[in-house]
């Protein structure tokens, strides 16, 4: 597989082409292959590209990720477009329709950008440092540890912590994951799960 | 996944049931596609909805949801009655031909040592009769009357062509088809792909839906070769890796248990996990079972975990209950019992079932914490958002925090995929405003207890302030640091398998170099291979497929081993042939075992030294009969779901799946068919990613709204319109949405009623752009299956009628 070859002729199948493939359905023709003209030259010429896998269900189609800004010192990157990835074995470059609108998830409006708290009986969240959340929130959990830690049961030693759940991510990274349970056991947790169940 | 999304091609048959690929996963349904065009493939579809994959299936055979057990025993029973049976597999292969011990039964539903208190079993009787020598004794004729092949037969009795019409409103002629078409695999040379998901878990007997279809293809000789296996399609992208590494209340990564009370020390752990063959010569990883754990307790405690101190076994918690699941999490919570909750990147607000005991439960804690991209309903279910979400702010006292994080583009690390890849990706943007990563997060809280513990002590702080974290930057560790962590590594100069000395601090190959001696440490042993001396094997983009297997072996890393399709061994005859040239994985030469993939076997072990394929099992081989380990019966039996539109045909005493776990307020807020006469699921749309791609644009102009899909039979009776709102409500909740009134839905005829099926989509709630909604688990019960836990979203009970919008809404 000839990957220059493959990733120029897989333009149509990216987040745009849903976007045009949809239009075209309601009898905007030409607009598919306008868009893919337009974003070509950038593409190609401007953008760095980036490996990486879809988020979203288990097949894990490779991605590329094409970014304004080059990594150089005060450079901020921007990711801004999203396709298939050719060389890949599974996916071989297409993209379903959640995975060729994933630029617009990236961006979406309603991602969180701060730490926000809500007081007991607030009607609203407020902005706070990270220094904030993170004291408040070790404190919290050192006071229910030592509070309702169970060390012994009779003559067991069972060392558990019951009364605080910990809910891990599943889109979250494997080095995440083991980050996680090595915190989490440590101190004791056992209502402790993820969206396997669900 | 026991195989992977390419190897789909080579199937013959394929089954989707239990899923609903082609609009869940498509990317990896065109392997499907690719079947039928290349390789002549038949797709079978079972589902209660023409769905998308059954529009382009061969064969698409209607459902009642809830009656996978009695279809697939239905199936098993025709190929036993008709002969049509991959023979030498069978018998060489599958347990077979073992004898069970006297005093095993089934009668009326309910197998030997029911105790209907405790809804749990005495399984004692569960067992093979034990010889002289030791081993379980086997009748390789299969005649014996108490060996599993004579108890299947009689097990499956039941469940002729007319039951499993009566039952599942299957209509008898297209199961027939479906057998027929099944059966055709049974040929050495052909095999069949069991495609399924969450249409199969999301129930209360969901592992026992799986044992069904492993029982048919373990007698059609569908395990371990080209094209067949047990596909789970996985939710999530890295839902397999989050189960690997054990974030689950009773794990250790690596599918290693964490202890329970009454294993007080190294020693009783242990003695109940030694591995005992039950036939001679049978070899297994488990035998390794010490080796793996002392490398975990490595990772986790360094040298702080000594032999001497039982390897910190005491800093384990050790459980009282089977599992914390999240069910019983937030049943304890409703009960004011828990403190708070810390939630990464989940929704439980929209995600566990009936919301309203969700919302109780989050409003009795002190505190939750929400880490998450996207702002979350969970981080908002005390806002008031109408009658989407009718709460009083005022009167909930919980404290809130969301703390914003990175997305995968914003990070680097591997995730697990189905086919249990584990595929690195790399970062290509900064994160917007102070989002940080998880990892950051976690080390930052992990961090501030640890010093409170230093500084002030407290509750047993030799588990934390001993955690072992060299990490260059201990407030953010890098995936690199962790991922060699995960793969393990020499704590000491250690021999490897040949004796050659590995000196200290360098990255073990693989499990195989573990030791039980405190001289290598491994974070996941099945992840062992993962991050080696030669680098980060997970990053590996060696896209060439040797033979055209659909194997793509150097394309990053597979566990276990680098292995690609599980039990490959199976693949050949007992001599070491393989049964079929075309689909060849791996052979004997006479001296080892060779071919495309990583053998699943000892590599010089010759096929006459009598070991089985299946070395993850005691018997080395496939169980048709699972002994004690399922919780709810060695052979899966037909249980209505917990609302059911109808009585247990096969089993009338029965009501629900009898060992399955139901707590007492949850039991009382069942509904009745009375009440509620339809049969409700819920499920995906190809367009939306669960509540994820509301927040994206174009998904959310792509599937705007929330809709139910009903027949036009339903829609005519209860004078529905298409397009316009009606509520539907359960014994837990109630939402409104637009009708889709569709063909794809039909009444299925069970015992000569119909049976009304209502279809809910999953992807709607209050935040994001879509227009706002409901999701299901206003709805559903809090039920799980007896050996997961995972709830009963698939069928359940409700009512319909017409209504006014919401307000605001325009009719």
């Amino acid at each position: 597989m000839t990957v220059q070859v493959s990733r120029r002729g897989l333009l149509k199948g990216a987040g745009a082409g849903l976007a045009g493939g949809t239009l075209g359905a309601l009898g905007f023709g030409g607009l598919e292959p306008a868009m893919a003209a337009a974003v070509r030259p950038f593409k190609l010429a401007q953008m760095r590209e980036t490996r990486n896998t879809c988020p979203y269900c288990s097949v894990a189609c490779g991605v590329i990720l094409y970014s304004l800004g080059d990594r150089s010192k005060n450079a901020r990157s921007s990711v801004m477009h999203i396709e298939g990835d050719p060389d890949h074995p599974i996916n071989r470059g297409t993209l379903c329709p959640k995975g060729s609108a994933l630029l617009d998830f990236v961006h979406a409006e309603t991602r969180t950008k701060y730490p926000l708290h809500r007081a007991p009986g607030s009607s609203e969240f407020k902005r706070v440092s990270w220094d904030f959340a993170l004291d408040r929130i070790a404190q919290l959990l050192k006071e229910d540890r030592d509070k309702n830690f169970v060390a012994k049961n009779g003559d067991l030693t069972v060392n558990r912590w019951t009364t605080m759940g910990f809910l891990g991510a599943s889109a979250t990274t494997n080095e995440t994951a083991w980050l996680t349970y090595k915190t989490v056991r440590s101190m004791g947790a056992l209502v402790f799960d993820n969206q396997a169940r669900v | 996944m026991t195989n992977l999304w390419m190897d789909i091609k080579h199937a013959d048959v394929i089954t989707v049931m239990g899923g609903n690929a082609a609009e869940a996963h498509p990317c990896g349904f065109k392997w499907v596609v690719e079947a039928k065009a290349h390789n002549n493939a038949k797709l079978i579809v079972v589902d209660p909805r023409f769905t998308r994959t059954a529009s382009v299936a061969d064969l698409y055979c209607p459902i009642r949801q809830g009656t996978d057990i009695a279809f697939l025993s239905g199936v098993a029973k025709y190929l036993l009655d008709n002969d049509k049976l991959q023979h030498r597999y069978v018998s060489a292969y599958t347990n077979a031909g073992y004898v069970v011990r006297e005093g095993y039964d089934f009668q009326d539903g309910l197998f030997t040592g029911y105790d209907a208190d405790k809804r749990d079993y005495d399984k004692t009787t569960w067992d093979y009769e034990i010889g002289p020598d030791g081993y379980a004794v086997v009748d390789e004729t299969m005649q014996h009357p108490r060996c599993v092949m004579q108890l299947l037969k009689k097990h499956l009795a039941i469940y002729t062509p007319e039951m499993v019409e009566r039952i599942c409103g299957s209509p008898k002629e297209t199961f027939l088809k479906v057998c027929e078409m099944m059966a055709t695999t049974a040929s050495p040379e052909k095999s069949m792909a069991s495609l399924y998901a969450l249409g199969w878990t999301h129930h209360s007997k969901g592992s026992q839906n799986i044992r069904s279809m492993c029982i048919v293809q373990t007698l059609l000789g569908n395990i371990g070769v080209l094209g067949g296996g047990m596909q789970a399609l996985r939710g999530h992208s890295n839902i397999q890796g989050l189960t690997d590494i054990g974030l689950m209340s009773n794990l250790i990564p690596g599918y290693l248990n964490i202890p329970v009370e009454k294993e007080p020390d190294y020693a009783s752990y242990m003695a109940k996990r030694q591995f005992k063959p039950l036939r001679p010569g049978q070899t297994s990883y488990w035998q390794n079972y010490n080796k793996f754990f002392v490398s975990f307790q490595k990772a986790m405690w360094g040298d702080k975990a000594t032999k001497e101190n039982d390897w910190a076994y005491d800093y384990l918690p050790k459980l009282d209950v089977p599992t914390y699941d999240v069910l019983r999490g937030f049943e304890l919570a409703k009960q004011g019992k828990m403190t708070g909750y810390v939630i990464q990147g989940f929704n439980p607000l929209l995600s566990f079932p009936n919301r309203a005991k969700m919302t109780e439960a989050f409003s009795k804690m002190k505190f939750i914490v929400v880490m998450d991209p996207l702002k979350t309903e969970t981080a908002r279910f005390w806002e008031n958002h109408g009658e989407y979400n009718d709460v009083d702010p005022t009167k909930i006292q919980t404290e809130v925090f969301e703390l914003p994080t990175t997305l995968f583009v914003e990070e680097e690390g591997s995730l697990s995929n189905s086919s249990r890849w584990l595929q690195w990706h790399w970062q290509a943007q900064e994160a917007p405003g102070e989002c940080r990563s998880d990892i950051e997060i976690m080390s930052e809280i992990f961090l501030r207890v640890r010093n409170a513990y230093k500084k002030d002590g407290g509750a047993f702080p030799d588990a934390i302030v001993n955690l072992k974290w060299d990490y260059a930057i201990a407030e953010s560790p890098t995936p690199t640091e962790l991922a060699r962590e995960l793969n393990g590594y020499t704590l000491a100069p250690t021999p490897d398998l040949n004796g050659t000395i590995i000196p200290a601090g360098k990255q073990v190959d693989g499990f195989a170099q573990l030791k039980d001696d405190g001289t290598t440490a491994c974070g996941c042993w099945i992840y062992s291979g993962c991050y080696t001396e030669k680098g980060n094997m997970m990053a590996r983009r060696d896209n060439t497929d040797p033979g055209d297997r659909g194997i793509a072996p150097n394309w990053a890393f597979a566990w276990p081993a680098n292995r690609r399709v599980l039990y490959n061994r199976a693949s050949c005859d007992p001599e070491g042939r393989p049964w079929s040239e075309k689909k060849k994985l791996i052979e004997w030469n006479g001296k080892q075992w060779i071919g495309f993939d990583v053998p699943d076997y000892g590599v010089t072990v010759a096929p006459d030294k009598g070991v089985g394929p299946f070395i993850l099992n005691q018997e080395g081989v496939a169980r048709l009969w699972t002994r004690g380990l399922m919780r709810d019966g060695p052979f899966p039996a037909h249980y209505e779901p917990f609302e059911s539109p109808m009585a247990n045909l096969a089993f009338p005493r029965i009501k629900g799946a009898p060992a399955s776990r139901i707590f007492k307020d949850d039991l009382a807020d069942l509904g009745d068919a009375k009440e509620f006469p339809y049969a409700a699921t819920s499920y995906r749309l190809t367009e939306h990613f669960h509540g994820w791609t509301k927040h994206a644009r174009i998904n959310a102009i792509l599937q705007p709204e929330a809709f139910v899909e009903i027949s036009e039979e339903l829609a005519k009776e209860k004078g529905i319109a298409k397009g316009s709102w009606v509520r539907v409500w359960s014994k837990r909740g109630s939402l409104k949405a637009k009708a889709l009134v569709t063909k794809r839905i039909k009444p299925l005829i069970c015992d000569g009623k119909p049976v009304h099926v209502v279809g809910i989509p999953q992807h709607w709630g209050f935040m994001g752009l879509t227009k706002k909604g409901w999701h299901p688990n206003s709805l559903t019960p809090v039920v799980g299956d007896a050996n997961t836990e995972t709830p009963e979203f698939k069928a359940w009970l409700v009512n319909i009628e017409p209504t006014t919008p919401p307000s605001d809404a325009v009719a």
